[in-house]
């Protein structure tokens, strides 16, 4: 790790303004995933601002449309502890619980958990081509030990996986972020935030050069009688997913009104499929129809030499979590399977 | 900028040093730190607290956990000027002159380490689980303490002590 000036910002202005003043300058929040990168020289900086103290943008607070605003600056633990969070959007708590561990989720922030980087061992390996740390250098994934990479949405240039969990619940929950940057304020739908690979791997997400995240809006629907948050990984705690799993269901007279499925741990990306929560609407919450839904979801997935697992561990986590959505209390620490 | 050593600067000068306080285990410490030195090297390197230990350095194994402001981080994937003026408790500080705290006598009962190095890291983790009120179950336990890896495989043990002090069990 090289060494660094370091400034703390107040407010969300002179946070924007510390990061326009230099050209390497970054915002630091939780530092769980920044520090581990500066520590691999996978990052650098001249300048880090340290957003925790800003006035601003802590709490969760409730909306006008009955929804809720969470701070970006607020920490992973207080979010899914939050009795609102709880009450209201258990699959965002489950799957905040679900990731990384206790001591990192009392550090990391909500803004920070959206812009981790991959934890693809090429992209972690500086002594091997990755598109994603060096553009044009190569992907070593694509022939190398490509067990946890993506099945859905790869490019030639990376088939590297997002590895959030939060953000899987996110997705699922239809959120929007709020950003601040030298131009002003704006919003992104979820799904619009995090990008596909596509020729521009080095750029996980649609923020611009020197904005900010400065929070996250629910929508009222939180789907807390239907809901499930299914990791599957190597290990019981404390590894990223191999394959996740968010599922909300709305239903009406034993029929699905409303079907919210996303995946994690398939693609660079968050992944929704809305034609297969469009299937599933009018239907009965049946393991057959689940799996026809999975059909839909898994349509057109590109596996690598060692990932091909991936498509039926897949199918058969959707189908499972969405039966687990059925009886949500049966949930097991750790979002393992249970139902 | 980069310290030149050839002028014959002193090699203590390192740019962009600055003076942080912290309140270590009730007692206020300053240190002159550059930006990059994290929690974990400020505590070790600066104030001679080697109790808390340096594992994976990559928050991958939970060994320098300690109570920042009373919840527990790991003091690697921080800076120490991140923490000004906070509240730090590391294993040093836990022990009072009525003897060990109830942990540190249930890790002894239960055998609950071989090497021991984790195990700083694990009892400060534990007084942070128990304080957030959390864990219900042996299995909530066992979740909750995951971003603690024993390498020796003392986990049962260890997850046994934990239990007994949750439980109010811990007899003299």
């Amino acid at each position: 790790m090289n060494n660094f000036d370091y400034v703390k910002a107040t407010d969300v202005a002179e946070a924007i303004n510390g990061i326009a003043s230099n050209n390497d300058a970054q915002y630091i929040a939780g530092g769980t995933n920044l520090i581990d990168l500066l520590k691999y020289n996978l990052t650098d900086a001249e300048v880090l601002v340290d957003v925790n103290h800003i006035n601003s943008n802590h709490n969760i607070e409730e909306t006008e449309d009955g929804g809720l605003k969470l701070g970006a600056f607020e920490t992973n633990a207080n979010t899914a502890y939050h009795p609102l969070i709880e009450e209201r959007y258990p699959l965002l708590s489950k799957a905040i619980l679900a990731g990384a561990s206790a001591q990192i989720r009392n550090m990391a922030t909500n803004g920070g958990n959206l812009l981790q980087r991959t934890r693809c061992y090429y992209f972690y390996d500086a002594n091997t081509p990755c598109n994603k740390r060096e553009p044009g250098s190569g992907c070593s994934a694509k022939l190398g030990y490509n067990r946890i990479m993506a099945i859905m949405g790869t490019s030639e240039h990376c088939i590297a996986v997002f590895p959030s969990d939060m953000c899987i619940a996110l997705a699922a929950l239809d959120a929007v972020v709020n950003i601040s940057g030298p131009d002003g304020e704006r919003s992104l739908a979820f799904n619009d935030f995090h990008r596909l690979p596509g020729d521009t791997p080095h750029l996980d997400n649609n923020l611009q050069p020197g904005e900010i995240i400065t929070s996250i809006d629910l929508p009222p629907k939180g789907f807390a009688q239907n809901y499930s948050y299914l990791k599957l990984r190597d290990r019981n705690s404390y590894a990223f997913a191999l394959i996740s799993v968010a599922t909300g269901l709305e239903l009406e007279a034993d029929y699905i009104k409303e079907a919210r499925i996303a995946l994690g741990g398939v693609a660079h990306k968050p992944w929704r499929v809305k034609e297969a929560e469009e299937f599933l609407a009018g239907k009965l919450p049946t393991r057959e129809n689940f799996a026809a839904a999975a059909e839909i979801i898994i349509q057109g997935a590109i596996p690598y030499e060692f990932n091909s697992f991936k498509i039926e561990l897949a199918k058969r986590a959707i189908v499972r979590n969405c039966m687990m959505a059925l009886h949500p209390e049966t949930q097991l620490p750790g979002a393992q399977p249970s139902a | 900028m980069q310290t030149d050593f050839s002028s014959g600067t002193s090699p203590q000068t390192i740019p962009n040093t600055r003076n942080i306080s912290l309140n270590i285990n009730g007692t206020t410490r300053t240190l002159q730190v550059t930006p990059y030195v994290s929690l974990l090297d400020g505590l070790r390197e600066y104030l001679d607290l080697t109790g808390t230990k340096k594992g994976c350095d990559h928050g991958q194994c939970g060994a320098c956990t300690v109570l920042c402001d009373g919840k527990r981080i790991v003091s690697c994937l921080t800076l120490a000027v991140m923490k000004d003026g906070s509240q730090i408790t590391t294993i040093e500080g836990i022990a009072t002159e009525e003897g060990l705290h109830p942990l540190q006598k249930a890790f002894i009962d239960h055998d609950a380490f071989q090497c021991g190095y984790c195990t700083p890291g694990q009892i400060c983790s534990a007084i942070g689980m128990l304080q957030e009120g959390k864990a219900q179950t042996r299995e909530d336990v066992k979740e909750l303490m995951s971003g603690n890896l024993c390498r020796c495989g003392a986990n049962t043990n260890i997850i046994d002590a934990i239990m007994e002090v949750k439980n109010g069990d811990h007899h003299e």
